[in-house]
């Protein structure tokens, strides 16, 4: 069994190592459009203020006067906690509680909080306490770069297999190896991780290289990330697995795994985040493995988090992983026709 | 001598068609066994059924007396109509890839040198031309040391050339003694190989026998061949012929040869493009069934 899989596992590598222009453009990809978008988005922070109101009544019924600044947004928030995380990473300028005498939580790095709070003292009649928060800001591309490494992953991962399966079915290939022992769960396996082995090395590669000139931010385990990227990738490549398990037409296999990757690209904070959307469509991405694997990877960087705090993200992305391969094991068959 | 595989009242239908209906026949151990017919006969249906990829409707299939399972898939080899192989795959590395998939193994450098590969391992699969890319197909339907040899028409699409070649390839591996079950639609290469054959037509079995038997069994007649300007006009009443008409030439069937060629002497017919030849498969064919096998 073992040699079998290692034989599949060894074809296939080779297979996609020697198709240049797909290994090319598998690198090629990301790498441009991390540089790019961090030429695009150069000009660093957004001009707008966003201060956070504790409150838990609506913005109306506040009565303080920075709130007459029509040059600051303000919105409502009820957890201070979470709150005050958001201000330690730059998401927002400043934090207000105008609760008599009142209270602020300002961040020592952020210019916008400096000026906020000038003009926060100038309008105040009683003075705030003021409550110091620490925390380097985080540049967009460093929000940017797990979603853009996620993306590639996504595509990877589901194309890349999807996509081989179906064209293996198709031209009778997966006909001739069912002819032979092999067993279907040996096929399945050595295409997971030829195609792990494979996207985790790129992904590792690129991260690496651009990180050199880009320098992101790296506040968690560097372990940790590496396995979340590798459950996510497991999941995305038994997505493609399940959806590629019975599908024999190219043309309907592209239409399917747009019809996941684009829902992924919109709801799983790829480019933006779905914070503040209908809570509906919050729960929905929350059950697509992207969604799981860019809030567990930026956690991991942008905030430090440890093991037990994207626990939640990895059981979810391990399960997924299971429930995708039973399936497509139970729906996989040999033949086009 | 007991049959390597046996069919019993093998049945195979699909919503609109029945492809295979109702058929018996065992292959006895070392014996090149053929299924003839023309496209759609059932012929692919009926040995697709008998490697195990597929189940019949009814009927049941013994290997060495028992149903088909992992002792069968070790000890098949099966070479398909088509298969594509992986890109930027080599054809060394490819045979490496087929040869780690069984436990069961010929020495790779046999099958290589039987398949005549060596000058081909190094080359992608993509780049071969029909003849060595069917050689390679035999070569990894050989690499697990097949007991039985499934062959379908492993000849179709080859040049005149290529397909002489393969069955100097295919009369080797008789010569190890294996058992090949072939189908195929050119008559001459049942004729050549088989040593027994069924005829299907309509996914049943039509006629069966050694090629020699079954042409003795239906025919005691030759055909006499001439071009048709040459035919007398018009022939006695008493002619000893059959006559039919294939393009540009008349065939006479007879079983009085001089009867024939004297009649035709008398009339003046020149004999220097006269040709006799013997009854094929093809004509057996189109007897049993009044169709051109590759119709």
């Amino acid at each position: 069994m073992i040699r079998r899989f290692l034989a599949l596992l060894q074809a296939r590598n080779m297979e996609f190592l020697r198709d240049r222009s797909s290994l090319g453009w598998n690198i090629a990809f990301p790498i441009l459009l991390v540089f790019g978008l961090a030429l695009i988005f150069n000009d660093g922070e957004r001009a707008i203020f966003k201060v956070g109101v504790l409150t838990h009544s609506s913005l109306e019924q506040v009565d303080h006067p920075i709130l007459d600044d029509p040059h600051i947004e303000f919105f409502v928030v009820n957890n201070e906690q979470e709150a005050v995380r958001k201000v330690r990473l730059h998401k927002i300028d400043l934090l207000l509680d105008p609760t008599a005498p009142g209270r602020y939580w300002v961040n020592q790095q952020s210019q916008k909080g400096h000026f906020l709070e000038i003009q926060l003292l100038a309008g105040s009649p009683e003075t705030p306490e003021r409550v110091e928060v620490d925390g380097d800001p985080v540049r967009l591309i460093d929000w940017l770069m797990p979603g853009i490494l996620g993306m590639n992953m996504m595509f990877s991962c589901l194309f890349g297999v999807g996509y081989v399966v179906v064209r293996y079915r198709k031209s009778g290939f997966l006909k001739r190896l069912n002819a032979t022992p092999t067993r279907a769960i040996e096929f399945l396996a050595a295409q997971v991780f030829s195609r792990l082995l494979l996207i985790m090395t790129l992904t590792a590669a690129v991260f690496v290289g651009t990180d050199l000139i880009l320098d992101f931010r790296m506040e968690g385990s560097y372990l940790l990330l590496f396995t979340t990227a590798a459950l996510g990738a497991m999941a995305l490549i038994a997505m493609g697995l399940m959806i590629s398990a019975r599908v024999s037409s190219e043309e309907l296999a592209g239409g399917l795994l747009n019809f996941v990757t684009w829902p992924m690209m919109v709801l799983s904070d790829v480019f933006f985040s779905m914070e503040g959307s209908h809570p509906a469509i919050v729960t929905l991405a929350k059950f697509l493995p992207l969604t799981q694997l860019m809030q567990a990877s930026r956690a991991v960087m942008l905030e430090g988090a440890g093991f037990a705090e994207v626990l939640p993200q990895l059981a979810a992305l391990a399960t997924m992983t299971l429930v995708f391969l039973l399936l497509g094991a139970f729906w996989f068959r040999w033949r086009g026709d | 001598m007991q049959p390597i595989i046996e069919a019993t009242q093998l049945i195979k239908k699909y919503t609109d068609v029945t492809a295979v209906d109702g058929i018996n026949f065992s292959v006895p151990t070392g014996c090149c066994f053929g299924l003839l017919g023309p496209n759609g006969a059932g012929k692919s249906t009926t040995i697709e059924l008998l490697e195990g990829l597929i189940t019949p409707t009814s009927g049941s299939i013994l290997y060495k007396g028992k149903p088909i399972g992992a002792q069968f898939r070790q000890e098949a080899g099966i070479q398909f109509q088509s298969t594509a192989l992986q890109d930027f795959i080599t054809v060394g590395e490819t045979l490496a890839l087929f040869h780690r998939l069984y436990e069961r193994q010929m020495d790779l450098q046999q099958v290589i040198e039987l398949c005549d590969l060596q000058d081909l391992l190094k080359r992608d699969n993509r780049k071969l031309s029909g003849g060595q890319r069917q050689r390679l197909l035999l070569a990894i339907a050989l690499v697990n040391d097949p007991e039985i040899l499934f062959l379908d028409e492993p000849t179709t699409g080859l040049d005149p050339q290529a397909r002489r070649n393969f069955w100097e390839l295919i009369s080797r591996i008789k010569k190890a003694n294996k058992t090949i079950l072939l189908t195929t639609h050119y008559m001459e290469e049942a004729a050549i190989l088989c040593d027994e054959l069924i005829i299907m037509d309509s996914g049943k079995i039509i006629a069966e026998g050694t090629p020699d038997n079954l042409l003795d069994h239906h025919f005691n007649d030759v055909i006499i061949q001439l071009p048709s300007e040459l035919l007398p006009d018009p022939l006695p009443d008493a002619f000893p012929a059959q006559l039919l008409h294939r393009d540009d030439l008349v065939e006479l069937t007879t079983d009085q040869v001089d009867g024939v060629i004297n009649e035709l002497v008398q009339r003046g017919v020149p004999l220097q493009q006269l040709r006799i030849r013997s009854r094929t498969l093809e004509d057996l064919f189109l007897q049993l069934t009044g169709k051109e096998l590759r119709s």
